[in-house]
């Protein structure tokens, strides 16, 4: 692999890992923890949304977010050939 | 037949297995003792992951926390497995590629210095003692309550079973076991779990049982915060912890999990890179079950204790609460004589736990001798959530004494995962790197194997004269780690510039200062205690969240270093430039 193959790969890589970790960072900082007061006022069946971000869905989002980078990680990796 | 025999019947059973497998699995050579031969499929790795990470406190501690601070607890429910997001994604692939043996390892050779190495060592030992200290001690109370013997002939039974399959298997061995240890505590966890959301609301699946309604109508979170703010609780909902504290506690132990030798070296034990971002997923997956329904038990269970006692008369108390009266961790004092139960905030007790006095009160209750001037006249002990449930949804005996197997399962795997790491870190990192670079194979395992006996006797020495700072763990252990390995590793693998200097100080800098204040604010070892109270916190930031603050220093000093001095050798940028390559992993590499 050349090195302006080997640059594109990275920054592919980088640009997924930018979007996965925002989503990361809302779900728990910013649902859970810094808004939680404002998606309190709303409700999912008995839950406050807020509180069940903090408890459940920030959870649920996390294993969602590592198998969606194992996804597209491994056809980045067939697209550039590093896969094994 | 009764709950002891059950008890013994399965407890004996599952270590028989674990034995077994040890036996099935010996290690052969380093690579085998160190990491399993390389050879372990990503969903094998995923189950030992987590059992490696859900130790006794998480088993049987987290729902009662949980429990008793309500929102306040999320910071343990997110930190803990948030941190499996880093870790898949910032820091396991590559370390996996790099392929090595342990941590040090990778922030030796990185960073071209044997201080740099020397560092992590210290920081690696001194983060898994901490923690495992806490773990044997664990295993000790876990067999006390169970299967009534002493404490510490609990820590020397556990120390044994650790032992023969550390000895004989090194990971390999550990590794297996993990995987049944996964099975046996999840079932523990869940079959009790499942009964009692069936009873509360009628749905059988926990995490949403906890946001229906009882058979009034009423949603159980609504009824639980009414029953709560009309005694002058907080609401359970809402927490008390400031926004502050509860967003640096939780960045603190998700960096800190991402961080802790003993969970990153689990991701060198399988074949490719892809299998390592995989097997993270799988684990947090396999975690996640556990940690989604301990929220819902913490709910069901702090609902039926505040229905079930409050202006009750100890006369008419269910049976479970005369029980595990009996066994301390429930006490009541009847402050109004007026034979009712009255549960309110604030502490029961002067201190931590009960001191029970011989006689018994006029109702037939046990008599302490520490109550406090609140009016709350109850003590109830967390860790009580989870060991009362199958008694409270009238369960089996077996599934009674299944909980015991499973409380001891997620113990001793989280015990063994830790002894490995350390065994591995003075045999390995400081013997052969340090001192023996020539010597062979066979050697080096020798050592590892007798590392391990090594660690083990120091770990259960700590577990039967726990240390004071164990109490602090979570700071210690996550802070620690947050504060020193996270920004080395991730910087190590992000930028190309880092070099031995910035990655050294900001080392230094981030475990210098991370130690100072959780020994000023959490221990009181240094520092006038008068103003060393919660008032004089930086920032308002908690010991526990004070490790984020410590990665920030990391950063930021190894950042500056870095531009002030020369950049790294041209070997080291290749490095670099090769471990974000996933192809061509291999063998982790001899040496």
């Amino acid at each position: 692999m050349d090195t302006s193959q080997r640059k594109k790969y990275w920054r592919e890589n980088l640009k997924y890992l930018t979007i996965l970790l925002v989503i990361w960072f809302l779900v728990s900082y910013g649902f859970g923890i810094l808004w939680v007061e404002e998606l309190n006022t709303i409700r999912l069946g008995g839950f406050k949304l807020g509180f069940w971000f903090a408890q459940q869905g920030s959870i649920y989002v996390f294993v969602i977010l590592i198998f969606v980078y194992v996804r597209l990680m491994n056809k980045l990796d067939k697209k550039f050939k590093v896969n094994e | 037949m009764e709950i002891q025999t059950w008890t013994f019947i399965i407890v004996g059973i599952t270590f028989a297995l674990y034995i077994g497998i040890a036996i099935w699995s010996r290690a052969g050579s380093t690579k085998e003792f160190y990491i399993a031969g390389g050879g372990v499929s990503p969903l094998a790795n995923g189950l030992a992951t987590a059992a490696d990470w859900m130790s006794a406190a998480s088993f049987l501690g987290m729902a009662g926390i949980i429990a008793f601070s309500g929102y306040d607890g999320s910071v343990y429910l997110m930190g803990w497995t948030g941190g499996y997001v880093l870790l898949a994604l910032l820091l396991a692939p590559y370390l996996r590629k790099f392929g090595k043996f342990t941590v040090p390892d990778f922030i030796g050779d990185r960073y071209y210095s044997n201080v740099a190495r020397t560092v992590a060592v210290v920081a690696a030992l001194f983060v898994s003692f901490t923690y495992v200290a806490g773990q044997m001690r664990g295993v000790g109370v876990v067999f006390s309550r169970f299967l009534d013997v002493e404490v510490n002939t609990g820590v020397y039974i556990g120390m044994a079973v650790v032992l023969f399959y550390a000895f004989l298997g090194g990971m390999k061995g550990i590794t297996y076991t993990q995987v049944a240890q996964y099975c046996v505590l999840i079932f523990a966890f869940m079959v009790p779990a499942i009964f009692i959301s069936i009873m509360a609301t009628g749905n059988p699946i926990p995490q949403m049982g906890f946001g229906s309604a009882g058979e009034d109508g009423v949603y159980l979170l609504d009824k639980l915060d009414g029953l709560m703010t009309e005694l002058g609780f907080t609401a359970y909902t809402d927490g008390t912890k400031s926004k502050t504290d509860v967003f640096f506690i939780t960045a603190a132990l998700m960096m800190g999990t991402a961080g802790l030798p003993h969970v990153i070296i689990r991701f060198f034990t399988v074949p490719k890179v892809k299998d390592a971002r995989k097997s993270a997923g799988y684990a947090l997956l396999f975690i996640a079950i556990l940690y989604t329904t301990a929220p819902a038990i913490a709910v069901f269970a702090r609902t039926n204790l505040m229905e079930t006692v409050q202006d009750t008369p100890y006369k008419e108390i269910p049976s479970w609460f005369t029980k595990w009266e009996d066994t301390g961790l429930i006490a009541w004092s009847d402050k109004n004589g007026d034979g009712k139960i009255q549960y309110l905030p604030g502490s029961a007790i002067e201190g931590k736990k009960p001191m029970f006095i011989q006689g018994r009160g006029d109702y037939g209750q046990r008599k302490i001798s520490n109550s406090s001037k609140i009016a709350n006249e109850l003590y109830v002990d967390r860790d009580i959530t989870v060991l009362a449930n199958p008694e409270i949804a009238g369960l089996p005996n077996w599934i009674i004494a299944l909980v015991a197997a499973g409380g001891l399962a997620a113990a001793l795997s989280t015990a063994a995962g830790l002894l490995l790491v350390i065994s591995t870190s003075i045999s390995h990192d400081l013997i052969k790197k340090q001192f023996a670079r020539d010597i062979s194979d066979k050697k080096e395992l020798l050592i590892a194997r007798l590392s391990a006996v090594l660690a083990v006797v120091v770990a259960g020495y700590f577990g039967i004269n726990p240390p004071g700072f164990v109490a602090s763990v979570v700071a210690l252990a996550f802070g620690l780690a947050a504060s020193s390995f996270f920004p080395a590793i991730v910087m190590g693998i992000f930028s190309k510039r880092m070099n031995r200097e910035g990655a050294i100080s900001g080392m230094i800098a981030g475990l210098v200062i991370t130690s100072y204040y959780i020994a000023r604010f959490k221990l009181g070892w240094i520092g006038n205690p008068e103003t060393s109270g919660t008032d004089n916190w930086w920032f308002g930031i908690s010991p526990e969240g004070f490790g984020t603050v410590g990665m920030l220093v990391n950063f930021a000093v190894a950042l500056i270093v870095s531009q002030l001095t020369a950049p790294p050798p041209e070997k080291v940028q290749e490095i670099v430039e090769n471990i974000r390559i996933p192809s061509g992993a291999g063998d982790a590499i001899e040496h």
